[in-house]
């Protein structure tokens, strides 16, 4: 029989707020363990959580971006298992009224557009982060994390093959780096998604039975856990085997899912509203401020690329992949700069050299007007192409201004025909061969030939001149 | 009529990891069953004029400003566990997933 896979996603965000969403502790990855915590998040008798307003504000943001409906009253449930990783046995998250529902976000796979719903996205805590390296029968157990904020972003079961969930998930992180609300680092968990996994025949519209896959650690990882779990369900079907609605861990070194053996009743959470907090009412001006305050978004700002700045499709999608990229390229074209150009220059020559250091364009020292100025040199003449490709390295890594470097180190291009045409008689004598080739009608051989001339100034010779001077001596003869 | 058997009794104290003994276990059923009864009468009155209350108190959007205040320092934090190298609260091997 022919199956289809039934994808939904699940995606907890932690929001880079500066302290925790119910208590003022520091919200940061990298601290010491446990040095990040007060009696609210290590979940004390008697402690009042209190609502960081930022959390409430950031997750509006994202669920706008979603194109969600923010609800006008929402609330704060409690959430109750017992994991060494919840002191007070219960996580607060919200339940039945979520801040954000009934949205979507529209991806592109394989160049067509789809739609994935956004069932919704809601405010919780993350949970204190266990680790299992000390030996001896023991975990430790760590609550800086305990108490950060979380948005968890739930799809409709809308996606239909591990390529979709990728472009969904690329397209989700994306989203989330443009709007500034979390450092979206998978391998530090600041990222984490979820899929759950269900195949039923072709055509069928029905849903099959799904697995839920955690601990994955990538979104590649995502794609390959989605591909073996279509095809082990798939495989059970076809044998006669019923696939098990349960959780599975992924294995990412096996390259497997495994069964995650978890007692059903784990799974009554008996949520009820927390009466620590206090219900949360947005009315039409806070969602109007938060809705001004989005930045251009991603989909948005790559149409403008390409409608209005004329990009193609490809250097569009380069340009605007994070929201530091494309407010370089804008800062650069403000200054300037001919898009084209500029985007050429980005998209070629600066990424590939910070890519080099491994760095991205944060680091480059090289400021968007001294790309813009750059390019000017090389239009009026000023530098050769040659020589602002050697300048750029330099300029990505201490910045400064690309005139006065220019005229600093006597790089102006040699447009000086007289020294020009002496140097073309030399590049002639030197290399008959290639000479001889263009005489005999290979006009490609002149490639050769103009490589040799810019060799000789060092790069500083004007090509097109050193073209002509040296298509003319040849053709004169 | 809300009914609670000794099964429902023995799940709910499970969730909640409670053990009771024999008398307990038959006191709960009733309590549980009588609160469910009153629960009952509740619902037989005509609610469809009346907002749903979602929350127990009448105050709405209580916040705090996202800014960074003390923390304990870290042998305070560990006062009250029963087993710390100094670093991680230690508890005894987790073996589930999560
Ligand atoms: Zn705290």
């Amino acid at each position: 029989m022919e199956y289809e896979p039934v994808i939904g996603l699940e995606v907890h965000v932690e929001i880079n707020s500066r302290s925790k969403v119910f208590c003022a502790c520091l919200n940061n990855f990298h601290s010491p363990p446990n040095s990040n915590v007060c009696p609210v998040c290590l979940g004390m008798p008697g402690v009042l959580p209190v609502l960081n307003v930022a959390m409430v504000d950031a997750s509006m943001a994202v669920g706008l971006a979603l194109n969600c409906t923010i609800s006008r009253w929402s609330k704060m449930d409690r959430k109750h298992y017992f994991y060494p990783d919840l002191a007070k046995s219960y996580q607060i998250s919200q339940y039945d009224l979520p801040l954000c529902h009934d949205g979507y976000l529209d991806i592109e796979v394989d160049g067509a557009s789809k739609r994935v719903g956004i069932t919704r996205a809601h405010m919780e805590e993350d949970t204190a982060r266990n680790t299992h390296t000390i030996g001896g029968g023991i975990s430790g157990v760590d609550f800086n994390r305990c108490g950060v904020p979380l948005l968890e972003i739930v799809t409709e079961p809308d996606i239909f093959s591990a390529d979709e969930a990728f472009a969904y998930l690329t397209a989700l992180k994306q989203i989330l780096e443009y709007l500034n609300v979390s450092d979206c680092n998978m391998e530090e968990g600041s990222l984490r998604a979820e899929p759950n996994i269900s195949v039923r025949p072709k055509g069928s519209t029905t849903l099959g039975v799904k697995t839920e896959v955690k601990n994955v650690a990538s979104f590649s990882g995502v794609r390959k856990a989605i591909e073996f779990e279509i095809k082990r369900q798939v495989k059970a079907l076809d044998s006669g085997e019923a696939v098990v609605q349960e959780t599975r861990g992924w294995d990412a070194d096996r390259g497997i899912t495994v069964s995650q053996r978890v007692k059903e009743s784990a799974h009554d959470y008996r949520y009820f509203p927390d009466p620590d907090l206090m219900p949360v009412v947005v009315d039409d001006a806070w969602e109007e401020r938060i809705r001004q305050s989005l930045p251009e978004l991603p989909q948005a700002r790559k149409r403008r690329f390409r409608e209005d700045l004329d990009l193609s499709e490809y250097d569009a999608g380069v340009v605007g992949m994070t929201k530091d990229l494309a407010d370089y390229f804008d800062a650069a074209v403000v200054a300037g700069a001919p898009a084209k150009q500029a985007a050429n220059w980005i998209t070629g020559e600066i990424l590939a050299t910070l890519a080099e250091r491994k760095s991205d364009i944060t680091a480059c020292k090289m400021k968007p007007e001294a790309l813009a100025s750059m390019i000017g040199l090389i239009g009026d003449g000023t530098i050769s192409g040659t020589i602002a490709k050697e300048l750029l390295p330099d300029l990505i890594e201490s910045g400064g201004d690309p005139k006065a470097i220019v005229e600093e180190r006597g790089l102006v291009q040699i447009s000086d025909s007289a020294e020009l045409e002496e140097l073309a008689q030399a590049i002639i004598r030197d290399h008959p061969g290639p000479a001889q080739e263009f005489r005999d009608g290979n006009k490609k051989a002149i490639g050769f030939l103009v490589g040799q001339a810019m060799k000789a100034t060092k790069g500083k010779g004007n090509p097109k001149l050193i073209n002509q001077i040296l298509t003319d001596a040849l053709s004169q003869e | 009529m809300a009914k609670i058997t000794l099964e429902d009794v023995d799940y709910v104290a499970g969730l909640a990891h409670l053990t009771l003994n024999p008398e307990t276990r038959e006191a709960m059923a009733r309590d549980l069953g009588s609160i469910l009864e009153y629960i009952d009468q509740l619902e037989r009155l005509d609610t469809s004029g009346v907002e749903p209350m979602m929350h127990v108190l009448d105050v709405t959007n209580v916040y705090r400003e996202d800014t960074v205040g003390e923390s304990l320092s870290q042998e305070d934090a560990f006062k009250n566990a029963p087993k710390t190298d100094g670093e991680y609260f230690l508890v005894p091997k987790i073996l589930d997933g999560e």
